[in-house]
């Protein structure tokens, strides 16, 4: 590029963006605490760490999105102001977010001029804008036709589109939220490709991301934050993927709950040979096989996206499996539906509990009977038992402590603790003989995430089989009997959780094999 | 007390919103140089004025609760259901078939027959976009306007042809009608006026279709797929099924409205070439009684009243006061458009005094006792 400071946009570089001293609270969190991170010119800067750790709500303050409590942002050693996205992207920064914000109805010229003022006033300039279009895609390599529906497109092409609608709008600087969340590898491959020329062109790049593997792959530079705080930053040449996966998950583990030594009983849950594909039809499991024993918590552990919903929903019924079977107490069930399943007293905490596990608009008491609601004493010969309803489900409410005004409150109206509560009071009330629970505790308070952990251990005394799936290796730790690790579709391990260590999971979680990781940690 | 106030107000609702959407339609009559006291007073004397006038309303109620108990069906389960015109078509057909080709059967057992081939008509009408929609996810609001449109050629082709009135195809004129019903099946008027037997049955269904809805677990199921499939599905409830299952009965009692206007009304079929001919739109005015009774079959039943009354009432109030016919539909759909919105008023209140309560319920929560409030939870 003959101009040094001139990208090829046409746009002004961004020589160095700084950020000092974030600090962000939101109710009962503090979800970045005095953090420090700088991007520059011609760079690919990572942002690792878990859900929750802090990364996006960092972007989204540099973004516009949300404000900082402190701190400040500086552009080229200049403090700005950046109090919504209008600010930032008169800044030069631009955001590609995880779920793209395209009209599907429209074409991607329409969406890229969408919100821009028109040459034309209150004509469209669509010609105009596909030119520029066109004239972007060749100098990165951005290929898309401007006059094809959005809804045309394949994940990747949308992405570019949304890539182009913020070079089109000048960004100079890119963040890129976990944009190969939904790619296939081969688009991943492609998205690399248009990442490093844009670096070269002299943009900054901020890559998010929990995957070891791609930081490694496409970053300069990484800096990992854990719990709100950032661990460090260092130029990814001098790290590797297990001091990652360390400083990423490795901690101290809070607490472990007290729960007598596991007398596991028979196999009820089995998995031989499990294949699934995800609804975005690439293989999201891959040969999984997993036992879980009568008065056992079997702890899945992974990053999310992994097949962890799959899993869950393919031994539930409610994904169809590719290859393999489930056996459910020695019966195979992998063509039953998903209501003979819940015959065999199969119990499903969804980790969507909003979406899967409650009605909004039923009241308490009929969320309570949604599993159970045909069957005594719930119904009798087709007819519900009103009467017999009020009284159990007043039991459960009380049973397990469901804070609500009454049973006719419609659930949308209670807090999501609660709501999980509700959740638990239906599928655990039914002395199911295996349980699913997945991410139970994401997105409750302390209190109610230590009533959840007591319920699954008093569930484990009377002789379930739990398959716990979460992403929060504390509870992990603290609640299984053993541990296994699902990564890209594969169970990578199963660990006794007595000598389990976070980091030997971190690293399987990362998808580093035992045999790899004498190499890795060389 | 502070309760029973806000729930009087709520239900109270709807009436205030009709008398706002009459007074827009006052402006409407001054502007026509009408006096709208006198041509509400017409209105409501056509509608209401003498035991005539009231039976006149209620015929006109009945095929409009009938349809709306049907459409509650439907949208509790989340479908959409506008094929109510060609499902009474349907209906009709099959009821008259029956009719006309059980001579010397006992009347009862007819008119049972007939009526039952209605709500069967009705409900295979209605099936098939359901099937549609469950296997093949086409939408159901387009294809229950196709069926709407081929259910009119049927009754068009059938009552030229094969079921015209014999005494007809043999005079030039050819009017497309069928013959009459013999006066043994007809359904059995209720005072000496057209006000038929088909009334009582729908206020009936409307409330066996209130059972079915709140008190049965298959109406259970269909709420649950209507308010969400995800959750429905995840609990191992059929979406498809019931998909099929609600648009099967919302058709059915369409079908059944369509018998009970030939057999209680018109002892024939007669075409103009249109639905509208046969059903006086009672297919789609159905809907709006049911969203207008809050998709809740009884309160469908004061809804379809009001609808009835309007539309005789305009009979009256236009020749009374000669104002164009468009200014009834016009009027019609005022009270359609004020009704709708106080419904967003009166959800919104509910939103908020349920946020109110769950607030208070999460602070008695915070309390020292964790014991359960005697009143929570019974």
């Amino acid at each position: 590029m003959s101009d040094r400071n001139v990208l090829p946009s046409g746009q002004a570089k961004i020589d160095e963006l700084e950020m000092v001293g974030i600090v962000k609270r939101f109710p009962g969190v503090l979800a970045n605490d005095d953090i420090d991170f700088d991007v520059r010119a011609g760079e690919v800067h990572a942002l690792l760490g878990e859900n929750g750790a802090g990364k996006s709500t960092l972007m989204k303050i540099l973004y516009g999105l949300y404000q900082a409590d402190e701190g400040e942002i500086l552009v080229s050693g200049e403090r700005v102001e950046i109090t919504n996205p209008t600010d930032a992207i008169a800044h030069g920064i631009g955001m590609i977010h995880q779920h793209f914000m395209l009209v599907e109805t429209l074409t991607v010229a329409e969406n890229v001029a969408l919100g821009l003022k028109s040459t034309r006033g209150l004509l469209t300039d669509i010609e105009h804008v596909s030119e520029r279009i066109d004239e972007l895609a060749r100098l990165y390599g951005l290929f898309v036709d401007p006059a094809a529906y959005i809804w045309q497109l394949s994940v990747g092409q949308q992405q570019r589109v949304e890539i182009l609608k913020a070079l089109y709008r000048g960004a100079a600087l890119l963040i890129l939220d976990e944009p190969t969340a939904v790619l296939t590898p081969q688009e991943v491959d492609d998205l690399f490709r248009i990442m490093r020329q844009m670096a070269d062109d002299g943009h900054a790049l901020i890559f998010i991301s929990h995957k070891l593997h791609e930081v490694i792959e496409i970053s300069q530079r990484v800096t990992v934050l854990r719990d709100g705080r950032k661990i460090g930053t260092k130029p990814t040449s001098e790290t590797t993927k297990s001091d990652l996966g360390t400083w990423m998950v490795g901690r101290e583990v809070s607490f472990r709950p007290i729960k007598s030594e596991s007398e596991p009983g028979e196999v009820r849950l089995r998995l031989d040979n499990v294949s699934a594909l995800s609804n975005r039809e690439t293989p999201a499991l891959k040969g999984v096989s997993l036992e879980v024993r009568s008065g056992e918590i079997l702890g899945l552990a992974g990053v999310s996206g992994n097949g962890q919903r799959e899993l869950a929903e393919v031994i539930t019924g409610l994904c169809p499996v590719t290859g393999g079977s489930v056996f459910l107490e020695g019966e195979d069930v992998t063509d039953k539906s998903v209501a003979e399943r819940t015959e065999r007293m199969l119990s499903y905490i969804p980790e969507e509990r909003m979406r899967d596990g409650m009605i909004r608009n039923f009241t308490v008491a009929e969320n309570l009977i949604l599993r159970e609601h045909n069957k005594a004493p719930y119904a009798r010969s087709g007819f519900l038992d009103l009467d017999q309803i009020a009284v159990h489900t007043g039991d459960l409410i009380q049973e397990y402590n469901v804070k609500t005004p009454s049973q006719e409150t419609y659930v949308k109206s209670l807090s999501g603790g609660n709501i999980q509560k509700l959740v638990l009071a239906r599928e655990l009330s039914r002395q199911p003989r295996v349980i699913v629970a997945a991410q139970p505790t994401r997105g409750l308070d302390i209190g109610a995430t230590e009533y959840v952990h007591q319920q699954l251990i008093r569930q484990r005394s009377s002789g379930a089989a739990t398959l716990l799936i979460s992403e929060d290796l504390d509870e992990i730790l603290a609640l299984s009997d053993r541990i296994a690790v699902i990564y890209e579709g594969e169970i990578m391990g199963t660990l006794d959780a007595h000598d389990a260590t976070a980091e030997e999971i971190g690293l399987l979680m990362a998808g580093v094999r035992p045999d790899e990781r004498s190499e890795a940690v060389g | 007390m502070q309760d029973r106030l806000n729930s009087l107000i709520d239900l109270l609702l709807p009436v205030f919103a009709t008398l706002a959407a009459l007074l827009v339609g006052a402006v409407m009559l001054l502007f026509l140089k009408v006096n709208p006291i006198t041509a509400y007073s017409a209105l409501w004397e056509g509608a209401f004025g003498s035991t005539n006038a009231l039976a006149e309303t209620l015929v006109k109620a009945t095929p409009l609760l009938l349809v709306g108990v049907g459409i509650c069906i439907a949208f509790r389960a989340g479908v959409i259901n506008i094929g109510g015109e060609g499902q009474m078509v349907i209906g009709a057909i099959l009821g008259t078939l029956i009719g006309l080709n059980l001579e010397g059967w006992p009347g009862w057992i007819v008119i049972f027959l007939a009526l039952l081939g209605g709500f069967v008509g009705g409900a295979i009408w209605g099936g098939i976009p359901g099937l549609l929609k469950a296997y093949f996810n086409v939408n159901e609001i387009l294809s229950t306007i196709m069926m709407n449109a081929i259910a009119v050629q049927m009754m068009n082709f059938l009552l030229r042809g094969p079921m015209i009135d014999p005494s007809q195809a043999e005079l030039a004129s050819k009017i497309p009608q069928t013959a009459r019903l013999l006066e043994a099946f007809r359904l059995p008027r209720l005072v000496p006026t057209r006000l038929h037997l088909g009334a009582a049955i729908a206020v009936v269904l409307a409330i066996l279709v209130y059972i079915l809805l709140w008190r049965t677990t298959l109406g259970y199921r269909i709420r649950a797929v209507g308010q969400s499939p995800q959750a429905a599905r995840y609990a191992g409830i059929s979406v498809k099924r019931h998909i099929v299952l609600a648009l099967l009965f919302s058709g059915a009692f369409a079908g059944l409205a369509g018998a009970t206007q030939v057999f209680g009304v018109n002892y024939r079929m007669i075409t103009d070439g249109s639905a509208t001919g046969f059903t006086g739109s009672a297919g789609f005015n159905g809907i709006v009684a049911a969203l207008f009774g809050q998709l809740h079959p009884i309160g469908t039943i004061p809804a379809s009243i009001l609808f009835g009354a309007l539309l005789v009432g305009a009979n009256k109030m236009q020749r009374v006061v000669q104002v164009p016919s468009a200014l009834i539909i016009a009027l019609n759909g005022l009270v359609v458009v004020f009704v709708v919105s106080s419904e967003i008023w009166r959800e919104r209140r509910q939103r908020d005094r349920l946020r109110a309560a769950a607030i208070e319920g999460e602070a008695d929560a915070s309390g020292p006792s964790p014991a359960v409030d005697p009143e929570v939870g019974i």
